[in-house]
């Protein structure tokens, strides 16, 4: 019972940061190419 | 050469991450009982518990980045205030569709117009002009300054909807858990794993959206230094010609 409300709940917070987190990373390797290295990064 | 926002913390952070989250699932989808009065409607709660305290703590980490940008000035605490808030809106949209979602099978509808749910929509939607705010076309330093005084003010919401529960009637329950909760062990459990999956989430998320706004900084600051260069080039070429 109520399965349907479970799997899309869980769905939508799953793949939401899934997404969000991918689009994180890509943007943050499109921006590094563009960065001399000794820039890129504030604390390593 | 490290061409990505990601390095040895972040790694250990993202697979702790994974485990944890494989074990939600786990525990809140397979091993714990359904609840007497919510059948299998409570498993929401195991992800939209964790929502909510990923939010208030990117919101609190905002709250702090801001006061220490008034205090010290300094590009860090303004685009760590940025990066906490953009995850923190992220999980409270979560925490509003899950809320929804557990509401019409438990409540009978999606929305209600409750002191909780109508606070926490504006709090999302505050935050939401706090995002846009950091992204008008403005002199940095007035920007941050901005942003900063909008961070520290929309706390107040937090604060509120929090309380919200205690200080009106509600249809919204009272605080989940205290010194006198009575849980089922496993769904207690399924609670604790999925919020530290999430908080473990969001500090991962938190450090690579850190990096990604310092990367974008650093290249908006490229850009103005090679303009200011060929300008000085330019000048320079242009006295040169004159002399000769």
């Amino acid at each position: 019972m109520h399965w349907g409300y479970v799997i899309v709940g869980w769905g939508i917070v799953f793949a939401g940061t899934a997404a969000y987190a991918a689009a994180i990373v890509q943007r943050g390797r499109r921006l590094s190419e563009r960065v001399p290295e000794d820039r890129r990064r504030f604390l390593d | 050469m490290n061409r990505t926002t990601g390095s040895r913390l972040t790694r250990v952070l993202g697979i702790s991450a994974l485990v944890a989250l494989g074990l939600t699932v786990l525990f809140g989808l397979v091993l714990s009982p359904p609840e007497r009065d919510q059948r299998d409607a409570v498993r929401l709660m195991y992800v939209h518990l964790p929502t909510i305290a990923v939010a208030y703590i990117g919101f609190a980490i905002t709250l702090g980045a801001s006061v220490m940008y008034l205090y010290k000035g300094t590009l860090f605490w303004d685009l760590v205030a940025g990066a906490a808030a953009e995850i923190a809106v992220l999980f409270t949209a979560f925490l509003l569709v899950t809320g929804a979602l557990w509401g019409k099978p438990t409540w009978g509808v999606y929305w209600q117009w409750d002191p909780r749910l109508t606070s926490t929509t504006v709090m999302f939607v505050m935050y939401l002009g706090y995002l846009a705010l950091r992204r008008l076309e403005l002199p940095p330093e007035v920007r941050s300054r901005r942003a900063a005084i909008l961070g520290i003010v929309s706390f107040v919401n937090v604060i509120i909807v929090h309380f919200s529960v205690q200080w009106w009637r509600s249809l919204h329950q009272g605080r989940t858990l205290g010194v006198d909760t009575k849980l089922d062990g496993l769904m207690l459990f399924s609670l604790f794993i999925g919020t530290v999956a999430f908080l473990l989430v969001g500090a991962w998320l938190l450090i690579h959206r850190f990096r990604v706004a310092w990367l974008e900084d650093q290249l908006s600051r490229l850009s103005f230094e090679r303009a200011l260069a060929e300008r000085r080039g330019e000048v320079g070429a242009g006295l040169a010609g004159e002399a000769g």
